[in-house]
């Protein structure tokens, strides 16, 4: 059993799946309670113009990455106060137009991209080193923003209209929270891809609702929860010799399958 | 929680309201409105439903610019007044499952601004509003499972826990039973010895002897007095206010449309059907 921490790429990636079960159990919560999974999406598939434009310029995917899709929940959360076009409109457009634009990027890059599929459906085996410190770096940003800004959000997310009455610069702070959101899209993409994103911010967040009642405690246990169902679809994709990112989504899924019909038969 | 708001207003109006006009897109859902509210007076916005009345309140909290017209609260412009406002809102669009307890609830009616934490003083304050409120044995309920008027109550303890100089009520007894309206009229009685207070709302039933003063609204500002004054104008504007004149005068009025008998109803007096019937 112990044995598949020897290979440095488990241990890479056991390393991975923390850090991305902490950026998704603290911004999965408001995700989750904000009622913002929709818009999480569109950041995530915009991040992909990002990926693209990092292959054609030869940089690093993920380090591109981060500046597309901090740019794209700016301009979704600009997008979305005005009256022009509706949110859910808002997001289709960038959604779509930012994947399209990732497939351009590649078009036009020289070479084969070889690891392309792992950025859609992500690949935690083959994290590199270099990946982690972007990850640690950016799960550090992601605690400190909620350290700072706790108060000012978990009122953002009850009652927005009070929020504001209340003398919270409100959308800022929804631009902040968006922009929290696209730096732990950018830290899950390489274990779960662009397309399973909304899995990991999600799923651990909704089982973890079950249990707890608080806010607080509702993120530590998305983390746990995270971390516990990361790595054990980390280790099933390995035994099964599966795709780790789909794995580690259906054992998400299965959880939240198993939890709610447990919950449902003690109320019972 | 017991000491005075002192604003330094005693004689100057808490809300100037003057030929204001207010519009979501080009339509004036508002149009002309001049109002005062002095320090210690209970004033009533009526109108039928769609007649604006929520659409002041957004302007007086600074949430609506208004196209024409002044806005003064408490002196400021409403965005600065605001803080000073306590406010409780008609609809209230949380998530039932939004895992928040009574207490959190109401401090953060406590918000001071960024980077300052609560203090002890700012939790005892949230205490002593669930008390006045009668709600401080829940206070570690979840706000999603309490009953509608629970959670009324629970949301007028956040608006009056900063002790404000302004309280603002939109349809302040939708939700509350008819006995829980009696108390909550006491309530504001009392609450009125500290501060302003501007409710809104369709339910001419909710016009108590604590009300100082009578606005009527439906698109413009039709009156604005004693209650009182408003018996022969009521015709004329379609405002559902006989009932003040008509009924028992030492009590709150609590069931719905019992004093509609007589001749047209105005639009307004299909209220409580569109909503209760909805449930």
């Amino acid at each position: 059993m112990f044995e598949i921490l020897q290979y440095d790429f488990m241990q890479n990636a056991f390393v991975a799946a923390v850090l991305v079960s902490i950026a998704c159990g603290i911004v999965g919560t408001y995700v989750v309670t904000k009622r913002i999974v929709f818009i999480s999406g569109g950041i995530s598939h915009t991040a992909f113009g990002g990926i693209g434009l990092g292959y054609l310029l030869g940089l690093s995917p993920i380090l591109v990455a981060i500046p597309f899709s901090l740019f794209a929940a700016i301009g979704i959360g600009v997008i979305s106060r005005k009256t022009v076009v509706s949110e859910d409109t808002a997001i289709g457009i960038l959604w779509t137009v930012g994947m399209a634009l990732g497939i351009i990027f590649i078009n036009l890059s020289p070479g084969y991209a070889p690891d392309l599929f792992s950025y859609l459906f992500g690949n935690i085996l083959t994290v590199p080193n270099s990946d982690l410190v972007v990850m640690l770096v950016l799960d550090f940003v992601i605690i400190a923003t909620v350290v700072i800004f706790y108060r000012e959000f978990y009122a953002l997310c009850f009652d927005e209209e009070f929020a504001t009455v209340a003398g919270m610069p409100t959308r800022l702070l929804y631009m902040l929270m968006l922009c929290l959101v696209a730096l732990s899209v950018v830290v899950l993409i390489r274990v779960v891809g662009i397309i399973l994103v909304i899995a990991l911010l999600t799923i651990p967040v909704a089982v973890s609702r079950m249990y707890v009642t608080g806010f607080r405690s509702l993120m530590l246990l998305s983390v746990v929860t995270g971390t516990v169902m990361t790595i054990t679809g980390l280790c099933l994709s390995y035994f099964f010799d599966l795709a780790s990112g789909a794995t580690i989504v259906v054992v998400l899924g299965i959880a939240f399958g198993l939890s709610s019909v447990l919950k449902r038969s003690r109320a019972v | 929680m017991e000491s005075k708001t002192e604003t330094g207003l005693q004689n100057e109006a808490v809300v100037k309201m003057s030929k204001v006009t207010l519009s979501y897109t080009n339509e004036p859902v508002l149009e002309d409105i001049t109002l005062s509210v002095a320090p210690n007076e209970l004033l009533a916005v009526i109108g039928p439903n769609g007649s604006g009345k929520t659409t002041i309140l957004k302007a007086l909290l600074g949430l609506l610019k208004p196209v024409s017209g002044s806005i003064e609260v408490l002196g400021r412009p409403p965005k600065e007044g605001r803080r000073d406002v306590g406010y409780l809102p008609q609809k209230r669009r949380f998530d039932p499952a939004f895992p928040i307890n009574v207490f959190d609830a109401v401090l953060m009616g406590r918000y001071r601004g960024l980077l300052k934490a609560y203090r002890a003083e700012d939790r005892q304050s949230a205490e002593a509003a669930l008390e006045r409120v009668g709600m401080y044995e829940q206070r570690n309920s979840q706000v999603g499972t309490l009953s509608g008027g629970q959670a009324q109550r629970v949301f007028l303890a956040r608006a009056i826990v900063k002790e404000p100089a302004l309280l603002l009520l939109d349809e302040p007894t939708a939700s509350v039973d008819p006995e829980m309206q009696k108390s909550f009229y006491e309530l504001l009685a009392e609450l009125k010895q500290r501060m302003a207070i501007l409710l809104v709302t369709h339910d001419v039933g909710a016009i108590s002897v604590h009300v100082d003063t009578v606005a009527c609204v439906n698109r413009t500002l039709f009156y604005h007095g004693s209650p009182e004054g408003i018996d022969n104008l009521d015709e004329l504007y379609s405002c559902p206010v006989d009932i003040i004149s008509h009924g028992v005068p030492h009590r709150v009025f609590s069931e719905h449309g019992t004093d509609f008998s007589k001749g047209d109803k105005p639009e307004c007096c299909t209220h409580g059907s569109s909503e209760e019937g909805r449930k």
